[in-house]
């Protein structure tokens, strides 16, 4: 890939921003989740809830199912490939997907390697759950950053956790003296030239997004005023009682997260939630796939 | 004096914006509601994003009334992308109208899709070698008379003057270059 086509990849992720990404499994959803104001869909054949409750190997999307989603919005289409699993990128690509997200939450194809996504012209998102883990990634190509959270769950401890550290590593990084950057890059096993990056910058050279367990307005707001540039919503908005309405209320607590009386009032009847289940609870830990 | 400028932060590329207009010199504020609007300021900045996503958040927000009649009123408007769209009269391959009040036809998504995006060199106005990122740009499919073209690609306009609106398909704000910040500025 080359610099001009990495830097449109970057530029184009900056206008996902302050926006709300919906993972929809069928034409309907994703013109449901484009009318409640998304700005973007990840279109999957199952949602993270019922991959973790199917158990089994779960691959990447018929692509049959996924142009089908293309044809339905005018809004960008994301898919997930496996990590590690290149020929299932290269695929996404030909069917001129927006964004491949190499995604934890599909069985690992290689447990060691990533995809050199620089070989890609298509952008790609990947999960993390430090500056570190964000790094490597963007150094492989990545173009968008998102937490890793614990999919499936509705239980948004994990990306908090993730978030907050993240966070708290780049105002770690970015108050070093310039010589102690190179001892900082060697902790963090990153590329030395995103480290300085985030020393001079103070943030990610990319947009950074929460993931995982959202499933309220509320969290959402959360996931903001803890430094998320905007949010995935997977399983939380079509295993609710009212998928509409709280896809709408959802992504208009993440433009007016500091507006606690707007939220209120979008907390409202909003239905029944995803029940969720307790991250501590659960034995398939999809976050520590891919380091 | 320096010029009160409010950026549509509803969704999108705002902060970039936000950037390169207190570079060149200006005053910035963030309109997410209408009490944000409920100041006087001197121009407004529609930024890049989804126009689906910023038009549903106008209306649902209760902004697009009045900043529609600000707009048509004559307070200057600088417009890049989705909020190009936002602007024009009509939108060849869809049926919403936002605020309709430049007199062009667009159409979405026109140079394909993700990897229709590219970047490229051109004259603005008076503007010698403006470099134009294009993220998914819209197309502007035609124009009405008195509509002034700035710039082309390809034969077709991609940056557009009517009145107290310049509007543009590609992304000045994603690039080192601020003469067009300036120049409105200026201008407004």
């Amino acid at each position: 890939m080359d610099n001009e086509r990495s830097e449109v990849n970057r530029n184009l992720a900056q206008m996902l921003k302050g926006g709300v990404i919906m993972d929809v499994t069928t034409p309907e959803q994703a013109r449901i989740a484009e009318d409640a104001g998304a700005c973007a869909v990840m279109a999957l054949e199952r949602i993270p809830a019922d991959i973790r409750a199917a158990g089994g190997v779960s691959r990447m999307s018929d692509p049959a199912m996924i142009r089908g989603i293309q044809d339905a919005v005018s809004i960008p289409v994301m898919a997930k490939c496996r990590i590690g699993h290149i020929a299932e990128a290269r695929i996404l690509e030909a069917i001129e997907i927006d964004y491949i997200d190499e995604s934890e939450v599909l069985s690992p194809a290689d447990d060691t390697r990533h995809i050199d996504k620089t070989s890609f012209k298509v952008p790609f998102v990947c999960g993390a759950r430090d500056l570190g883990e964000a790094l490597r990634r963007i150094g492989e190509g990545a173009s968008m950053i998102r937490t890793k959270g614990e999919p499936g769950t509705g239980d948004v401890v994990q990306a908090v956790r993730h978030m907050r550290k993240m966070q708290a590593e780049i105002r770690r990084v970015a108050s070093l003296r310039d010589d102690e950057v190179y001892e900082a890059a060697k902790e963090l096993a990153a590329p030395l030239d995103l480290v300085k990056y985030v020393h001079d910058n103070r943030k990610l050279p990319v947009v950074n997004f929460a993931a995982g367990g959202v499933a309220t307005p509320a969290d959402a707001a959360l996931m903001m005023e803890l430094g998320a540039e905007g949010v995935f919503v997977g399983s939380g908005i079509f295993k609710s009682g009212d998928p509409a309405k709280r896809a709408a209320a959802i992504v208009q607590a993440v433009t007016n997260w500091q507006d606690s009386a707007l939220l209120a009032r979008l907390s409202e009847n909003l239905g029944e939630a995803m029940v969720g289940i307790n991250a501590e609870e659960i034995k398939t830990i999809m976050e520590e796939r891919g380091k | 004096m320096s010029r009160r400028v409010g950026v549509l932060a509803v969704q999108g590329a705002f902060a970039e914006h936000e950037r390169a207009f207190a570079k060149a010199g200006a005053d910035v504020f963030e309109i997410r509601q209408t009490a944000d609007i409920e100041r006087s300021f001197d121009a407004l900045v529609l930024p890049g994003g989804e126009s689906t996503v910023q038009g549903k958040l106008l209306r649902d927000l209760k902004l697009l009334a009045p900043l529609r009649q600000r707009i048509a009123e004559g307070l200057p408007v600088f417009a890049t992308c989705a909020g190009l769209i936002l602007l024009a009269k009509q939108i060849a391959n869809d049926s919403a109208v936002w605020f309709g009040l430049l007199p062009v036809t667009v159409r979405r998504n026109a140079y394909g899709r993700q990897l229709g995006s590219f970047t490229t060199k051109g004259q603005v106005g008076s503007l010698a070698d403006v470099p134009m990122t294009f993220i998914r740009a819209p197309a502007i499919e035609s124009v009405s008379d008195n509509v002034n073209v700035l710039s082309t690609f390809d034969g077709k306009a991609t940056g557009v003057r009517h009145g107290n609106i310049w509007a543009f398909a590609w992304h000045p704000e994603l690039t080192t270059d601020e003469r067009i910040f300036a120049a409105f500025l200026a201008w407004c």
